[in-house]
């Protein structure tokens, strides 16, 4: 009787996953074979290999690749330091917070900060260096988005750092190795599992930004994200818009199997709680 | 396993409870009888107290609905549960509306006024007859600048003023594929209803020289850049033009006379009407001199009433930057609704030729 409950209990669960996490990569993948008209077709697939979609598909990545790269290399130190901090929870918050503030208000914001009037060029007019042109650039996008996506990057990184045994440490040095060879050998792989979901929380994200890459690079990024939405809004060509999003889906697979943490290293990781 | 039955029963009722609020929700938004009128138009597009006026002339109720775009309006009427009496939507998409058979014939007995359009305006290739539609503004694609930004020495005749490397990094683009490949086929002497696959191509190579003069393609964010001159020239709506010329007066708009696009937004009475004969009244109403004059007055967008241009500001009616002259309307291009595949290919140029712009 008791199991039988269980199973009833589940119900809502399954349900949940078949209604909006089953059911919709299924029609996404149905629609990708639509033509305008509705009839079954490979055409959208063929389209996309076309240079001009592959193209998009790589600049995409590169700049996926660049935001995440970055995201990472601000975040591992900052999240190492905030384990060091006398009140970790309170500087772990002042960094998350900023996080509950609306997407569109902070890239808004930062049009007025990067724009030829902001601060950031009267400072250069300031020290003589004249305007420069910083929103609509690549780099004013890369620049944005990792500031946004940097809360998602440090948290798990900050919970890997923080659950890390000291005692390994203290280990390694006791042992002869170097602060370096401490940190490569002995921290790096014990919060391979922190970086790894960071890294999931911020590449795919990245690959499917779209109003950032209009209000702050002025379309001179194109992301898979931008593609999709103009798909389904201004060509209402729903079959491509699809194909790119199983593209989309079939890359989120890859990177959650190559990041994917394996149970087995939990237990070689030492954590003691 | 009681307090799951319970849980489930509770779930069951909150939905029905809601089902029945959006029913009613929905009989309310759209709600049409003899006495009732309901408006769809864009927002910002209409002077509020002509709406009163209509309402105690006719002693009918007008609910007024807003949309923000063409797509957004046409899918609210295809999918029904809506009683709207008049939408104003543009030209193309009163072609796929007409397509769709979305649309109830108008009776032109029923429109008096009718005769205060003027003729250059009527009998549209859209719309042939006016059968389905009645115009409500109209107006162009052209170029907004600053000549305090730039000096002295551009007036925008020309489309291929954009390519003048003078220009490098200068140029804000609406984030459009018909407005911008348009320029570039225009820019060619090409027509912006070109379905020549060639054209288009040749027309995509050569925006892409322009890449170096592109600052952003954006949205109606170029309003806001305008006006704080974060950006110097920008390719814009007529309408929106008027708009950032309100707020900056050094900015002037130009239409280059090789040719460019002519748009129009008309009223139409959707298939969901329930109220025909007030929507005609209303569409009279909307005719009748004095209350077009207010509204092109309050809207700022340009008047196919001829009657009631007589009672505009002369100095609105006779500046070319509204009311292009007959010359230069030869030159100005409606567009055609070319079928999803062409805009598909529009927009897939379109994207090659951001793909080109760093």
């Amino acid at each position: 009787m008791k199991n039988k409950g269980n199973v009833f209990s589940l119900i809502p669960y399954y349900a949940w996953i078949i209604l909006f996490v089953i059911a919709p990569i299924i029609l996404v993948g149905y629609y990708s074979l639509l033509d305008l008209d509705g009839h079954f077709t490979l055409m959208n697939y063929k389209q996309f290999f076309t240079s001009v979609y592959l193209q998009m598909t790589l600049s995409s990545f590169w700049y996926a690749f660049l935001i995440t790269f970055f995201t990472l290399l601000i975040s591992y130190p900052t999240a190492y330091l905030i384990t060091k901090l006398k009140h970790k929870q309170l500087w772990l918050i002042l960094i998350i917070i900023p996080s509950w503030i609306n997407l569109l208000l902070k890239t808004y914001a930062f049009i007025g900060i990067f724009g030829n009037k902001g601060p950031i060029n009267s400072f250069f007019n300031w020290i003589g260096l004249g305007d420069q042109q910083i929103l609509f650039t690549s780099f004013s996008f890369v620049f944005v988005s990792v500031y946004i996506f940097i809360p998602f990057m440090i948290l798990p990184i900050y919970n890997s750092l923080d659950k890390l045994n000291p005692a390994l440490m203290d280990a390694a040095k006791d042992l002869g190795a170097s602060r370096l060879t401490t940190f490569r050998r002995v921290i790096i792989p014990l919060t391979a599992d922190g970086i790894k979901a960071g890294i999931q929380a911020v590449f795919i994200p990245a690959l499917s930004l779209f109003m950032i890459t209009r209000l702050i690079a002025g379309n001179k990024v194109i992301t898979l994200g931008t593609a999709i939405e103009q798909q389904f809004l201004v060509t209402q060509n729903w079959g491509m818009g699809s194909t790119i999003a199983v593209f989309l889906i079939i890359v989120m697979f890859i990177i959650m199997f190559l990041t994917g943490s394996k149970e087995k290293g939990e237990a070689r990781n030492g954590k003691t709680k | 396993m009681k307090s799951m039955v319970r849980i489930t029963i509770g779930i069951l009722a909150v939905c029905g409870i809601l089902f029945y609020i959006a029913h009613a929700l929905n009989q309310s938004s759209g709600a049409s009888g003899k006495k009732i009128l309901t408006v769809y138009n864009w927002g910002e597009y209409i002077d509020p107290s002509l709406l009163k006026k209509f309402e105690k002339e006719t002693g009918i109720h007008v609910i007024y609905e807003t949309f923000d775009s063409n797509e957004a309006m046409m899918t609210k009427i295809e999918q029904g549960g809506t009683n709207y009496d008049i939408a104003i939507p543009s030209e193309y998409t009163i072609e796929q509306m007409k397509e769709k058979d979305l649309l109830l014939p108008i009776d032109h007995n029923k429109i008096m006024n009718l005769q205060n359009i003027d003729e250059d305006f009527l009998d549209l290739p859209f719309d042939k007859k006016n059968k389905y539609s009645i115009p409500y503004f109209w107006g162009t694609v052209g170029i907004v600048y600053n000549p305090k930004l730039l000096g002295k020495g551009y007036d925008f005749d020309n489309w291929n003023d954009l390519w003048d490397p003078s220009l490098k990094g200068k140029v804000v683009l609406v984030d459009s594929a018909r407005e911008v490949m348009g320029v570039g086929l225009n820019s060619m002497g090409k027509s912006l209803n070109s379905t020549d696959s060639k054209e288009l191509s040749a027309a995509t190579d050569k925006l892409i020289k322009m890449a170096p003069n592109v600052k952003a393609i954006i949205g109606d964010e170029v309003t806001q850049l305008m006006i704080n001159e974060d950006a110097a020239v920008a390719l814009t709506w007529s309408g929106q033009a008027a708009d950032m010329m309100f707020e900056n007066e050094d900015l002037t708009y130009a239409v280059p006379s090789a040719g460019s696009n002519l748009w129009f937004d008309n009223m139409v009475i959707p298939r969901t009407s329930k109220n025909l004969d007030g929507a005609h009244k209303f569409i009279n109403f909307m005719l009748n001199p004095e209350n077009a004059a207010q509204n092109a007055d309050y809207v700022g967008y340009s008047t196919p009433n001829k009657a009631a241009m007589k009672l505009l500001d002369p100095e609105v009616i006779s500046d070319e930057r509204y009311y292009p002259s007959k010359e230069t309307r030869k030159n100005l291009h409606v567009y055609k609704n070319l079928g999803l595949e062409k805009i598909g290919e529009y927009n897939e140029y379109f994207l090659k030729f951001k793909m080109a712009i760093r």
